[in-house]
């Protein structure tokens, strides 16, 4: 059976106990080693916060841990919901921050700003209240983008990609599930279609034209297994799908890494000037 | 002669020898009082391992006071160590040391450090030529650094030197985790089992824990007996100290019931290498592509 015809959960499966170790561990040595004690991180109410939410619950005791809820006028009722009752399961600290006053002053002059620009103040929003309780708490910021997202760079660069650490980033959404069961993750999360939540009634598959599972699949493939164009088109994907989503890919970079400096040193950040991000700690 | 090893799954401080050669002193004590004769660091001990630039700040010689605090120890038990070698060349190795009595007795310069995927070793190191076995403690002993060890000529021509023993220092990073235990683990112990029970040796691997820029190091050291049994392991993600005895009689047993290295045609071996070697790198070769 060719990576195509294989079913989705058994083609990405993981170690679910393994995983959850590992991030964990993660989690405590790369905060602990900054020398922080405490994390924060925004909760949606979708999977991707969820699951951090459980890591971190596991990682570090319930006073070292934040969790932000931070909704918008138009955010899903729900999402604000099932977000307070897996704090209240997970016994977490939790502190609600409306992000409504913020960004309609914002746009107060420009009532025609599109839901794009709106989105991405609606996360950079957040971000900004995350990077403000870091300072307060001394605290560190988790970030909740799994590698779907990355990948195919759906997320704000600056807003909901911002983090000092992520422990799910090589994750792809349809792992994420698995290992959201494996957390004891509510059903009400697990099951809900996921959406960014930044306008009503949005859903990441209905705006990115195709499913996570697809989409995973065929990610999976191109990037893990390394397969090729040829490969892919011969297993059975779509050229016209392989080649829209490795553009996404490709177009996205710029998201995934930080600026480019120009090189006018004999020794460039980032290009000759390399250190580990653990330097020092 | 009897030996007990202690394998220490350390987690060094990136890029602080001070610290690290402070804990290697720890462990060597700790060790002594388990009875150890022989104390194994894992690869890069005194540096940990993901360096990038920070291997020029680490960089050190025999002679550097850090390197002389972890040789002192070895008065109380041999010591292997892992570190940033700097030659009077002034060329970075990535090198492991061994020590008895406070004296250095063999130093092996990484043969094969890799530089694909997530490792860019040979950007700093430069590659060890050596690839000996030498004698201590009434045995012999031949050392593989990691990657080292994914080149079956290197432990070929240890036990052909007459290595009984084989120590591994390693750093090897966890992933994937799809299986019960991470795909290198499972790999790397598939790969020791192997090398112990045809070459007829022990094998000692000594691997790091801890994480370092989000890579996760997984442990699991593991002595392997000559038939190719893992006699003991430490846990997984956890510092541990392994200790274990070295059997002689197993050596002697494995040896008698299946003498492979008794009937190793060295000669063939010889002779067959140097054909090809003059092929691919004799006058007018196309040098270097075997294909």
């Amino acid at each position: 059976m060719t990576p195509f015809e294989r079913p989705v959960e058994e083609l990405l499966s993981i170690s679910a106990p393994l995983a959850v170790e590992m991030m964990t561990r993660f989690l405590r040595d790369e905060v602990t080693k900054a020398g922080f004690f405490k994390v924060v991180f925004g909760l949606s109410g979708g999977i991707d916060s969820a699951v951090v939410a459980c890591l971190a619950a596991r990682a570090f005791p319930r006073e070292q841990i934040l969790a932000v809820l931070m909704p918008y006028k138009t955010s899903s009722p729900s999402s604000v919901r099932d977000a307070r009752t897996l704090v209240e399961q997970l016994e977490l600290p939790f502190e609600v921050v409306d992000i409504t006053p913020m960004v309609d002053a914002f746009f107060a002059e420009e009532p025609e700003a599109s839901t794009l620009r709106r989105g991405n103040r609606m996360a950079r929003e957040r971000m900004c209240v995350l990077y403000d309780r870091s300072a307060r708490d001394g605290a560190l910021v988790v970030g909740t983008s799994n590698k779907t997202e990355l990948l195919l760079g759906y997320g704000t660069q600056f807003g909901d990609l911002a983090s000092a650490v992520n422990p799910i980033g090589d994750l792809y959404k349809t792992q994420i599930r698995q290992v959201a069961r494996y957390l004891g993750v509510p059903r009400a999360i697990l099951d809900k279609p996921p959406s960014a939540d930044l306008w009503e009634d949005q859903t990441d598959e209905q705006e990115l034209g195709f499913t996570y599972e697809e989409v995973d699949r065929l990610l999976y493939c191109m990037v893990d297994l390394q397969y090729s164009r040829r490969d892919l088109v011969d297993m059975g994907f779509a050229p016209r799908f392989v080649d829209a989503v490795a553009r996404r890919v490709r177009v996205n970079q710029f998201k995934r890494r930080p600026p480019v400096i120009a090189k006018l040193s004999r020794r460039t950040i980032g290009v000759d000037f390399r250190y580990p991000r653990d330097w020092g700690m | 002669m009897s030996l007990r090893v202690g394998l220490v799954q350390m987690r060094p401080a990136l890029g602080d020898v001070a610290e690290n050669a402070r804990r290697h002193v720890m462990w060597v004590e700790k060790a002594k009082e388990a009875g150890c004769d022989l104390v194994i660091f894992p690869e890069l001990s005194l540096t940990g391992y993901l360096l990038k630039d920070l291997a020029v700040d680490c960089a050190r010689t025999a002679e550097d006071r850090e390197v002389r605090q972890v040789i002192q120890a070895s008065r109380q038990a041999d010591i292997l160590f892992g570190m940033v070698e700097l030659s009077r060349g002034f060329i970075m190795y990535n090198s492991a040391v061994y020590a008895s009595g406070g004296e250095v007795v063999y130093r092996h310069r990484k043969v094969y450090p890799p530089t694909y995927g997530m490792f860019e070793e040979n950007r700093y190191f430069g590659r060890g030529k050596r690839v000996r076995a030498f004698s201590a403690h009434g045995s012999r002993f031949g050392i593989m650094i990691c990657e080292d060890a994914w080149h079956p000529s290197i432990p070929y021509i240890l036990a052909q030197d007459g290595a009984l023993i084989l120590i591994i220092p390693s750093a090897s990073p966890a992933r994937p985790a799809v299986g019960e235990m991470v795909g290198s683990q499972e790999t790397w112990y598939r790969a020791i089992r192997t090398y112990a029970q045809l070459f007829g040796v022990y094998v000692l691997f000594a691997n790091r824990v801890g994480v370092e820029d989000g890579v996760t190091f997984y442990g699991g050291s593991a002595v392997v007996d000559p038939f190719g049994e893992i006699v003991s392991s430490a846990p997984v993600f956890e510092e541990a100290l392994l200790v274990a005895d070295v059997n002689e009689e197993a050596l002697r047993r494995s040896r008698v019931m299946t003498p492979l290295g008794r009937d190793e045609q060295l000669d063939v071996t010889v002779r067959e290498l140097i054909r090809i070697y003059d092929r691919r790198y004799g006058e007018g070769a196309d040098v270097g592509d075997p294909f």
